[in-house]
């Protein structure tokens, strides 16, 4: 079942007179419960193509489709509804709210859901469960190191039960102990759950932990594969 | 979004930038400070002047000689010489002014009254016994001068306390003789101490008979005033036309225009004093709007930092599902809570001092000074500030609102 069907998908970025492409027109699907990468060096696109996929930017040209809907069809109001309910994010540098504890940070995707209030704990709590940070409810951000703080952000991303998580370089901050524990989760995520997860990285060994790797080379796409020795994290820190 | 969660999540926003908070607030709680203590302060003025005024008494109607002053210009024209004796006789005939209940004539000036090698420069008031009655002033020892005395002309003088103490000291004052103007007079009563009033101090008074004053100090035939009280409060207002009518025709005006009098009541002079420290306190009041103002700009300025500095927190609200709207509540919530917090802290504030104040004014001038709390001016306080705080944090909600979530979350 296709979730993200992305045809001849291009931005161009205008700034000033100047028009910088970043994208030029890339097609694909992902397939719900997939795990795909995105690679490629800096200035490949693959930042811009993450935002346009996670209707954070809209595209200049080309069509994209997200559950069988064309983007163009979103107002923007409905675009925050998508990003709400269908897709949750997580960052490079985490993105939690200074002086706010772990469970009020995991909450602030439901702030906007429309969910009744007296639900919020429990379904912030569960995420935080997932993440393995239980014991770390009431710490603020600031007591954290960083691979709980990027766990707190993959809670905020899952606790709306999302269709899709993406994972902007997740590890691109972290020591290598704390990233694999971050990548086990998504995987773990992915696997158990059924989220799709797009991951963004340049590190061929978290990409590799992926099903599938898209290679971006000057916002074109060098090459779509999936990966035959696929790497799974030999375990789960709980 | 309810707003009940967006004040939540306004109200985390500030507690995470708890300094800034409160000194963003500085300003609007300093106006609204400065609004409720000048309020306050106003508002007891106006209740002690009134009290005072009050104290003269509803029923007495004081004529005055001249044309009623318009403005600074005409206020010479108020010593003139339109008040003479033919026109006591006529006011005091029961015919032309039937519920006339007392009647008295005052002529004043100020002059050097010396006891021994010791001076002092008190007012001089020429009257007749009936200003004990009038301005409820009486003798602590000795006795009023009399009737007979006033129609012979008499040397006698009643003294105010300060008088009593400047000239005498400690001595006995009664039956001793003063000099004013080179003429003696005996001391026959010494006034029991008064304290300064609105409009007339007894304290700091001789009073002697209003012939003597006329004839031998002043070297005048008018009066400077005649003071009427009407036989009770109903009969002012018909008074009042008695008095008009009488003297106009014992001054054959046909046109009130001309009339070279006028008369002050204590109603008159009630709205005066309320319509003037109204106007001060107003104009007092809006001088320190002013200041809410200013500390709306600080908002305003301060919000935009905010936003700035928190476009990352913006755009990973906006990225996790907020809309332009929810964050543009936020942010004016922001605005809005920190304004009337300003304001609440400003009115405790405000009253605080306003009641310092009071108890100071009390116990350092004596006089009853009551405090006021302003509830209007308080409402108004608060009112103004959360129109401030939507206002100046209009704009700045807006600019976070517009703020896209991309360009938001590679701010750094």
């Amino acid at each position: 079942m296709t979730l993200i069907e992305v045809r001849e998908l291009s931005k161009t970025y205008a700034d000033d007179g100047v028009s910088t492409p970043a994208l030029r027109g890339v097609s694909f699907d992902i397939g719900r419960g997939e795990f795909v990468a995105i690679m490629g060096p800096s200035g490949s696109g693959k930042s811009t193509l993450l935002h346009l996929l996670g209707f954070l930017d809209r595209p200049t040209g080309g069509t994209y489709r997200f559950d069988g809907r064309g983007i163009d069809e979103y107002t923007d109001h409905e675009l925050a509804e998508v990003r709400n309910r269908k897709m949750g994010f997580v960052f490079q540098t985490f993105n939690l709210l200074p002086r706010t504890d772990v469970l009020e940070n995991v909450k602030l995707p439901l702030l906007y859901s429309g969910i009744p209030e007296k639900r919020w704990n429990r379904m912030a709590e569960e995420a935080i469960e997932a993440v393995g940070l239980s014991h770390r409810l009431s710490h603020e951000s600031s007591q954290l190191s960083g691979g709980e703080r990027q766990r707190v952000a993959i809670a905020r991303a899952l606790v709306l039960r999302p269709e899709i998580i993406f994972a902007d370089e997740p590890t691109g901050n972290l020591d290598s102990k704390s990233g694999k524990a971050v990548m086990a989760i998504l995987e773990d995520l992915n696997r158990t759950r059924g989220h799709t997860i797009v991951l963004i990285t340049h590190e061929t060994y978290t990409a590799e932990q992926a099903e599938r790797i898209i290679h971006l080379m000057d916002g074109e796409i060098a090459n779509d594969e999936k990966v035959k020795a696929r790497r799974t994290s030999d375990h789960f820190i709980k | 979004m309810f707003i009940r969660r967006a004040f939540t999540s306004a109200l985390r926003g500030l507690n995470t930038h708890r300094t800034r908070s409160a000194l963003t607030m500085l300003g609007i709680v300093i106006g609204v400070t400065a609004i409720i203590l000048i309020v306050s302060l106003g508002e007891g003025a106006q209740a002690l002047i009134l009290g005072e005024v009050q104290s003269i008494g509803a029923k007495v109607i004081a004529i005055v000689p001249g044309r009623e002053p318009k403005g600074p210009s005409d206020f010479l024209s108020t010593f003139t010489d339109s008040l003479k004796q033919k026109d006591l006789d006529a006011l005091s005939r029961s015919t032309n002014v039937p519920h006339l209940g007392k009647i008295m004539p005052i002529v004043f000036g100020s002059y050097s009254v010396s006891y021994g090698s010791e001076t002092y420069r008190p007012t001089i008031y020429g009257a007749t016994p009936l200003f004990g009655e009038i301005y409820d002033v009486h003798p602590k020892t000795g006795r009023l001068f009399s009737d007979d005395e006033v129609r012979g002309y008499a040397d006698t003088a009643v003294i105010g306390s300060k008088v009593v103490e400047e000239l005498f000291g400690n001595e006995e004052a009664l039956g001793k003789r003063v000099k004013i103007k080179e003429k003696s007079f005996r001391v026959v009563g010494v006034l029991e101490t008064t304290g300064q009033s609105f409009f007339l101090n007894f304290d700091s008074a001789v009073i002697v008979p209003y012939t003597t004053a006329q004839q031998y100090l002043f070297g005048i035939k008018y009066f400077n005033r005649i003071v009427i009280e009407a036989d009770t409060e109903d009969h002012v207002a018909e008074t009042i036309e008695d008095v008009n009518t009488t003297l106009r025709a014992s001054h054959n005006i046909t046109d009130p225009e001309k009339d070279d009098f006028f008369l002050e009541t204590q109603a008159d002079a009630m709205k005066t004093v309320s319509t003037i420290t109204d106007v001060l306190t107003l104009f007092l009041a809006a001088v320190a709007a002013i200041s809410l103002i200013v500390g709306g700009v600080g908002i305003m300025n301060i919000m935009l930092v905010s936003v700035t500095e928190r476009t990352r927190e913006i755009g990973l609200r906006k990225a996790v599902g907020a809309k332009g709207s929810d964050i543009m509540l936020q942010f004016l919530l922001e605005a809005v809570i920190l304004t009337v917090a300003g304001g609440l802290v400003g009115v405790a504030l405000g009253a605080f001092f306003s009641f310092a104040i009071s108890l100071i004014l009390g116990r350092t001038l004596a006089v009853d000074w009551e405090f006021v709390f302003p509830v209007g001016a308080a409402f108004l306080g608060i009112g103004v500030a959360a129109a401030v705080g939507l206002v100046f944090g209009l704009y700045p909600a807006r600019v976070a609102s517009k703020k896209s979530p991309i360009e938001a979350l590679r701010y750094e």
